[in-house]
């Protein structure tokens, strides 16, 4: 399973904000589409940066006028990026590792995605339940031999 | 709140595809229990079960077991097949938006990736699902030809279609002869002068995407020797501290490939490599345009930044002289008259199973899809149910909200009689109990578990006496 697959069943639509946009605008467009990450990039398009729920609540902590300073000052700027050819299992273990829950994905260049934690826990929990599907189809089927 | 899925009118949903995926959609509808819904199943070919029959290796007779699931799930009285019936040939994506409320692409993916490297068009390369369809009997297939008189074959990609294949040419005409193999195919493979098979896998043992059983099976055929080249068997740093959060099945399938480099020929007719690490680069032509070389590269992996293990090429080549060439890289889906696609995947662009417009990214009203034409050829039979599963609560919270096709004709009897008209010769369910009673018949006779239909023109012929 790569990471192409999981994006194939996802609209594809991403979710930016510049680095210069306060960050109460940020978390508007967190809560309307009710997702957990912002991709930070700049007029160009390229990405600079990456703004989580953990980003804010980390700075919300340190600082109770949050809401106006510019997204750039609190994003996360080191940002792990994938590609469509990863594969999912490997991914997975590489976001529980170093803890992180959302993975943008590029191809070629380009921003095309980003896949979450949770779009990782769904298709290996499916490819398990699938796995299991088959198995038991199997073993059925040697018991009437 | 729509009165559509009530029993004055029912949901009306076609399924195009009579595959895996378009049978578990079709159960997870039928387990909706507010709404009723009639299911309108296609498939181009007289038969279904798609890959089940057309694609599982006929040495698998325990897979292909799950039929009897989908026979449960035809059995609704508000399950229709229509087989023989194919879209963009008898009926327009129009005709079946004029008949349905919902439309689903569960179509598969068809085609193989090519290799992309000089020599591919040679004469002796050939996609492995052409040679798959071909033994399994696929009336598309029945009539390619594979040069068999070669010693030498090269399977290119270690999934799974790639190790049956490998396996189909190891096996014996014994072997063979308990499956349901196409009878060409066994005629054929029982005159075969292949000695020596190559499986060429780009990444190492621990990437390898055929199961712990599959490698085991590899080791236990009876008159031919598996091999790995030993230092193609060990495993880089990288995978090695891979194996650390691998699943116990990962660790068992590099266990066994690391017990078969240990092997010795042990003198059996035919030999099966395993190969690692290797990627071909060139296909080399004698005069008369036939594969008699590959060239190869040794590669090395390196992690990406999300920590997958990839290859890349190092200086070292090699020459290994083929005649027959099988590349199973990938697969892709074969775009649909009318329905968009993402052609760089080849798959049809959807979230969560409705198709999506490519541009403007909002859904299509009325359309979905499921299984590898939604998200890419991955995964097992079982998988698809899942899949299928998404697709159908998006196609019921639609239904739900009143957002469906408004079909001109929406009565379960108008529709059969459209598509009678369209495909004077569509295949029922009924009809295809009776090819499957006389393919098992013939098989009983045989002593093999089936003995297949090939041709269209038979099955139809059989179905009028």
């Amino acid at each position: 399973m790569k990471v192409r697959n999981i994006l194939a069943t996802k609209k594809g639509q991403l979710a930016t904000i510049g680095p210069d946009e306060p960050v109460r605008r940020a978390i508007a467009m967190l809560a309307a589409s009710r997702i957990g990450a912002l991709l930070v990039t700049d007029e160009a398009g390229a990405l600079v940066g990456i703004l989580s729920e953990r980003d804010i609540v980390r700075s919300a902590a340190s600082d109770e006028n949050l809401f106006d300073r510019p997204v750039g000052e609190i994003m996360t700027r080191e940002v792990i990026v994938g590609m469509p050819q990863d594969d999912v299992i490997a991914v997975a273990h590489t976001m529980l590792e170093r803890r992180f829950r959302h993975l943008p994905i590029m191809d070629e260049g380009k921003l095309i995605g980003i896949i979450s934690i949770g779009d990782v826990l769904k298709t290996q929990r499916d490819a398990y339940r699938g796995e299991v599907d088959t198995l038991e189809t199997m073993i059925i089927a040697e018991g009437e031999e | 709140m729509s009165l559509i899925g009530t029993a004055a009118q029912p949901l009306r949903v076609a399924i195009i595809g009579a595959g895996p995926a378009g049978f578990y959609a079709a159960e997870r509808l039928f387990k909706e229990t507010e709404l009723v819904i009639e299911v309108d199943m296609f498939d181009r070919l007289p038969t279904p079960f798609g890959l089940v029959r057309n694609g599982v290796a006929p040495d698998h007779q325990k897979i292909k077991s799950v039929t009897a699931a989908f026979d449960r799930i035809a059995n609704n009285p508000r399950f229709r097949f229509f087989g023989n019936v194919e879209l963009g040939r008898d009926l327009s994506l129009d005709d079946f938006k004029a008949n349905y409320h919902q439309i689903l692409f569960s179509t598969g993916a068809q085609t193989d990736r090519p290799l992309g490297i000089p020599g591919d068009e040679l004469i002796g390369s050939h996609p492995a699902t052409e040679f798959v369809a071909w033994y399994n009997g696929h009336p598309d297939f029945r009539d390619c030809q594979f040069d068999l008189t070669q010693e030498r074959v090269a399977v290119i990609g270690v999934g799974n279609v790639a190790i049956d294949v490998a396996r189909i040419l190891c096996r014996t005409q014994e072997e063979l002869m308990k499956t349901d193999i196409a009878d060409y195919a066994l005629e054929a493979l029982s005159k075969s002068q292949v000695k020596e098979v190559y499986i060429l896998g780009r990444r190492g043992p621990a990437q390898a995407a055929f199961t712990a059983p599959e490698a085991k099976e590899l080791g236990e055929m009876a008159d031919c020797d598996t091999l790995v080249p030993p230092a193609e068997a060990e495993l880089d740093p990288l995978s090695l501290a891979s194996m650390a959060s691998a699943d116990r099945a990962d660790v068992r399938k590099v266990e066994i490939i690391q017990e078969l480099s240990h092997r010795q020929p042990t003198g059996k007719a035919k030999r099966l490599t395993l190969r690692f690490l290797v990627s071909p680069t060139e296909l080399i032509g004698d005069e008369a345009g036939h594969v008699k070389q590959m060239k190869l590269v040794h590669n090395e992996l390196y992690a990406t930044d999300a920590g997958s293990l990839r290859s890349r090429s190092t200086d070292r080549t090699e020459t290994l002289d083929v005649g027959l060439v099988f590349r199973s890289i990938g697969y892709r889906g074969v775009p649909l008259p009318g329905v968009p696609f993402n052609d760089s995947w080849g798959v049809i662009p959807n979230d969560a199973g409705r198709v999506i417009d490519m541009q403007t990214k909002e859904p299509v009203c009325g359309l979905y899809t499921a299984g590898w034409i939604k998200r890419g050829p991955t995964g097992v039979i079982g998988t698809n149910k899942p899949d299928a599963a998404e697709t159908v609560e998006s196609m019921l919270e639609d239904a739900r909200n009143g957002d469906l096709l408004a079909p001109a004709h929406a009565t379960s009897e108008s529709a059969a009689a459209f598509v009678l008209e369209r495909q004077p010769e569509l295949v029922t369910y009924a009809d295809w109990k009776q090819l499957d009673a006389m393919e098992l018949n013939k098989g009983k006779e045989q002593g093999r578990p089936r003995v297949k239909f090939t041709r269209i023109e038979d099955m139809l012929a059989a179905l009028r006496e």
